[in-house]
């Protein structure tokens, strides 16, 4: 139960931030926030041992247990490493936060706000068991990223990124829902670890492949896939801190842990294996192809992460293929799982580093654009020790982690081309190539990043701040980072046993059914044979020859037509198609009198329904179950006629309140006629107090002007208002004369003193029976009384404030 | 009674609906006014008056009328009630900042949409 | 507008707690006889609007020192706490409970959770049409 609970830790803790925020304004309230990850990555680490003998640990809280949604904190090795991913970096970015954000600038009672929330909801997408619950946490991590990316709403980048990304991710995030519910409608469960354990049925379901392909396009949107990466590269808006957490560390991973825990089920389908392998590379290639291209720095970052989602992803893909191969867990097919998850963790430690630096040169110099930098070597030494580190990590270098990953990449990639089903045999020579010149262009913006940055020619100048070296409180968590960067890479095999190894069992159940037995050992050295040190060596040379002439060749990517690129498709979709052509027909019928809308509205509500009842013949009209009608009846009727007539036709406005009165007080009289005692007193009281605030209201209302009105237009009117009342008489006539379902009013007249315990069966029906109408009732009463207030109140103190002001 | 009932309801929404088109805000609200007394009425009568004693239990009766529409009106009257004292003061507070109640008016121009 | 008809504000205080009481009274046999939170609430402002035609509306604010909107709020709590009860013991949302007590004076009697939910209503439309017509009352 403090399992499940532990997911809303983050979301309750963000109730108070306003709180410290406003009360204790001497302390960054980044402080406060900190305990929240801290304590979480503490408590999730006490899981770790129980994780690590390959056992998982599940605690439930019932939500809608008639629908079977509830939700789940399911453990295991995959769920477990993104827990601690996710606390532990927070941490770590709540911290770097602290030094980054201005206590008395910003709004940081928002901001940590934002971030506790998607802290939430990112936990609860990498624990849910439950398919429902995933895809709320999963538009929940869309919407706080939406408000990260939009954190600086003044600026119009930052409110166009923040649009793009969200329009992008909550489309796939809608998708990934259809392809949810076909799953459950499939296996009718929502959970996930029954619908893994009734795989091979499912395969055989013709809706199989739907489901897998929208559940792929969730995860393609949401993880920057090819050609949904769009909306990454423009999220860079986010303050630096965001860009760190969301959007290289975690939530761009949401995509690949949800590929990585569907994997059991879809691993069985040729598509799965072609298409997320191969949507992967391409992202590899295509994002660091263009990541040379760019001048700002995070835009060369973000342009990195996507590429290296990509080479995840693509690991993923091939890590599929184990299921099809006898005897896999002996097989060069073991490798590809194996390091994907591994690069996953290296990829999080210099890829958060390397942002953080990103984010240093920002904060101390004033600007992100590589042209104006250069030669902060001297400055800015511990940055640039670091950002050495995080770039030939990312580059693949030893003695850093991302040296050993990438070597298994490529061993992994290189496993492809003795797999001979589904026509691999016929292209798989092209997975190696594509993957080694990706490598060669990751090399080059690797070098890129770090030395067109720290080494060259000072332009002093060209910047807007002085610069000097960051404050130490900044510095902590990029250090604590690279640490890791190289600790991992002198002890890789204990990081692969503690989180590796129960991870790569969960995702491929098929193969192992206890973490020990994937059989597999991080070496670095491969011996002088091995190919993928023979295609090191080859990226290490092409990549500084390439890099050296950059100069050269870097113009050309200015020969790419502008017209072609996915930004132009999307901004076409969206501004052009959308807010002109739509808009221009739009324009037409929007004229922007409300009462013609009403008209229109009103008119073809009558034509529907009057029509809907001549065609289907639905009306009927008959005199056999009409009551006897009474003297008093008459009179009644006709009272309330010469009212309504006389609240028409008024001329003064008293005469208007008073005929509207009495044709209230009539209808009360009505409901006395028609055994409603409750109705008939509440009416009486109510028309008694309406009447007053009419007269008080309209004290100060003009008096009524003789509408002076075309003709044309009132006989219109009128059509339109004799349409209506013909059509409710009809209606009304009609569903008196048919009744084709008894009135369920039996069951309260005879449960309502046994069950109810009342005798008014109006009022229990008000209070018990269907109580949820009157609570909703009496808050929206609640709102009308407030919107009252507000409405006079606080325009008083508006007029006062002007007044100051004067 | 019911045939009778629902001329009646189509009445009330003839006359609302003429005088929700008006241009004056003042004639719009008392037409809501109207519009609810007519919803109600149609509620009631489409639930039919069968039945002789109120739906309040008592020793011997078992003829009640339908208690639902009652319960469904008695939340609609209350409710209207509060949309109507919001169109009110939303009205007086519109006449106070543009010293009109002509709906035509209130529109604004082009360049101050 | 300051009123001064003494037989007018001397009836009224009298006629105020008549209807009060009255109001209190449908309030609590709403369960049995026609009545209820709505129909109690909206009398029980009718008797403060009556005061308020008698005396004015300063004078009646000092008698009755209310912050209406905070009688909304409260009723509000009220009507949703009765309705959340049920979930802390473990009954599906807005289960309501009755028994009968015997108690001193009044004898047998039955106690209900839903009048407590229609305490919530009652004080939501006293509080709603007081807010109303003070708000529109003040404003000049």
């Amino acid at each position: 139960m403090f399992q499940v609970f532990c997911i809303f830790i983050p979301i309750l803790a963000a109730l108070f931030m306003p709180f410290f925020f406003k009360k204790v304004r001497s302390i960054h309230t980044g402080w406060f926030v900190l305990i929240v990850p801290v304590f979480l990555v503490t408590f999730y680490a006490t899981y770790v041992p129980i994780i690590v003998d390959g056992d998982s640990v599940i605690s439930e809280l019932d939500w809608i247990p008639s629908l079977g949604i509830s939700f789940v904190s399911y453990l295991d090795g995959l769920s477990l490493l993104f827990s601690i991913l996710i606390s532990g970096i927070g941490a770590l970015v709540v911290l770097y936060s602290i030094f980054y954000l201005n206590r008395t600038k910003e709004q940081l009672h928002n901001f940590y706000i934002y971030l506790l929330m998607f802290m939430s909801a990112m936990l609860g997408v990498v624990q849910s068991d439950n398919t429902i619950t995933l895809y709320l946490f999963w538009e929940l991590t869309s919407i706080s990223s939406f408000l990260l990316i939009g954190y600086w709403y003044n600026r119009d980048k930052s409110r166009f990124g923040a649009l793009k990304s969200m329009m992008i991710t909550v489309a796939g995030g809608m998708l990934m829902l259809g392809g949810f519910v076909l799953l459950s409608i499939m296996g009718d469960t929502f959970s996930i670890r029954e619908l893994i354990s009734q795989a091979p049925e499912l395969a055989t379901n013709d809706l199989f492949l739907v489901a897998l392909v929208l559940i792929l396009l969730g995860a393609f949107t949401k993880s920057a896939q090819f050609p949904f990466y769009i909306w990454l590269p423009d999220a860079m808006e986010a303050p630096t801190p965001v860009s760190a957490y969301l959007h290289s560390a975690t939530m761009v991973k949401a995509g690949i842990y949800l590929v990585a825990r569907f994997t059991p089920i879809f691993a069985q389908s040729e598509v799965w294996i072609w298409l997320v392998a191969g949507i992967g590379l391409l992202t590899l290639f295509w994002g660091s192809f263009f990541a040379v291209k760019q001048t700002d720095l995070k835009g060369i970052l973000a342009f990195s992460t996507v590429s290296q989602l990509g080479l995840i992803m693509s690991l993923l893909g091939v890590g599929a293929i184990s299921y099809h191969v006898n005897g896999a867990e002996d097989t060069v097919f073991k490798y590809a799982a194996f390091a994907a998850i591994f690069h996953l963790i290296n990829h999080a430690t210099f890829k958060g580093s390397l942002f953080m630096i990103a984010g240093i040169v920002d904060h101390e110099t004033g600007t992100r654009d590589i042209r104006k930098l250069g030669g902060l070597m001297g400055l800015m030494p511990i940055s640039f020790t670091i950002a050495l580190i995080g770039s030939f990590s990312m580059a693949g270098l030893p003695p850093f982690n991302g040296f050993l990953s990438k070597e298994m990449f490529f061993k992994a990639i290189l496993s492809i081309t003795q797999f001979d089903l589904f026509n691999f045999s016929t292209w798989s020579i092209l997975f190696p190539i594509i993957a080694w010149i990706a490598s060669v262009f990751t090399f080059i913006y690797s070098f890129y990043f770090v030395f067109r940055t720290f080494t060259g020619k000072l332009k002093v100048d060209q910047l807007p701040k002085k610069p000097h070296e960051a404050p130490m409180g900044m510095l902590i968590s990029p250090l604590i980072l690279a640490a890791l960067v190289i600790t991992i890479f002198f002890i890789p095999n204990l990081v692969a046993d503690t989180f590796v190894k129960p991870a790569v069992m969960a995702i491929q159940p098929y193969l192992y059914s206890s973490p020990e037995e994937v059989n597999i050992h991080i070496t670095a050295w491969h011996g002088i044979h091995s190919p993928e040190l023979w295609m090191t060596v080859g990226v290490i040379i092409l990549g500084l020859l390439m890099f050296l002439c950059l100069s050269k060749w870097q113009k050309m990517y200015n020969a790419f037509p502008a017209k072609l690129t996915l930004n132009h498709l999307y901004d076409f979709i969206i501004y052009d198609l959308c807010d002109q052509w739509i808009g221009r027909f739009s324009a037409l019928y929007m004229t922007g009198s409300i009462r013609r809308y009403l008209s229109f509205m009103l008119s073809s509500m009558a034509i529907i329904v009057i029509g809907t009842l001549f065609i289907k013949d639905g009306f009927k009209i008959s005199f056999e179950e009409a009551s006897t009608i009474h003297v008093y009846q008459i009179i009644l009727i006709i009272v309330l006629v010469i009212g309504t007539i006389t609240t028409v036709f008024a001329k003064s406005r008293i005469t208007s309140i008073v005929a509207l009165g009495a044709v209230g007080y009539t209808v009360s009289l009505f409901f006395v006629v028609f055994n409603a005692p409750d109705l008939a007193l509440t009416q009486l009281v109510i028309e008694t107090i309406s009447v007053a605030l009419f007269l008080l209201a309209f004290y100060h209302l003009p008096k009524l002007k003789k509408e002076e009105e075309r003709t044309r237009f009132r006989f219109s009117r009128a059509f339109v208002s004799v349409a209506v009342g013909a059509m409710v008489t009809l209606v009304a006539l009609s569903a008196h004369s048919q009744k084709f379902i008894p009135s369920i009013a039996e069951y309260y007249k005879e449960t309502v003193y046994s069950l109810a315990g009342g005798g008014n069966i109006v009022n229990v029906i008000l209070v018990d029976y269907r109580g949820f109408d009157t609570l909703f009732e009496i808050t929206v009463l609640g709102i009308a009384g407030m919107a009252i207030y507000g409405m006079i109140k606080l325009r008083l103190s508006r007029k006062e404030k002007n007044y100051e002001n004067k | 009674m019911e045939i009778v009932m629902a001329f009646v309801c189509g009445f009330l929404f003839m006359a609302a609906i003429y005088l929700i088109l008006s241009k004056s805000l003042l004639r719009i609200i008392i037409g809501t006014g109207l519009l609810s007394h007519g919803a109600h009425l149609l509620i009631l009568t489409m639930g039919s008056f069968k039945g002789s004693a109120p739906p309040v239990l008592s020793d011997g009766v078992t003829d009640y009328v339908d208690p639902l529409p009652q319960a469904l009106i008695l939340t609609a009257i209350v409710i209207s009630f509060g949309v109507t004292a919001f169109f009110l003061v939303l009205a007086y507070r519109a006449y106070q900042e543009i010293k009109t109640d002509d709906m035509t008016l209130m529109k604004g121009s082009e360049d101050n949409e | 507008m300051k009123t001064n008809d003494v037989i007018m504000q001397f009836t009224a205080k009298i006629v105020f707690f008549i209807i009060f009481f009255y109001a209190v009274h449908i309030f609590f046999a709403g369960h049995y006889t026609p009545g209820g939170g709505f129909v109690g609430g909206l009398v029980t402002a009718s008797a403060i609007v009556l005061l308020i035609i008698a005396f004015d509306l300063k004078t009646v604010q000092s008698i009755l020192p209310i912050n209406y909107i905070y009688l909304v709020a409260c009723g509000l709590i009220i009507s949703l706490g009765t309705a959340a009860f049920s979930m802390f013991v473990d009954k599906p949302f807005f289960t309501h409970f009755f028994d009968y007590f015997n108690l001193p004076i009044l004898g047998k009697t039955s106690l209900h959770t839903a009048a407590l939910f229609d305490l919530g209503v009652y004080l939501v439309v006293v509080g709603v049409t007081m807010t109303i017509i003070q708000t529109i009352g003040e404003d000049e």
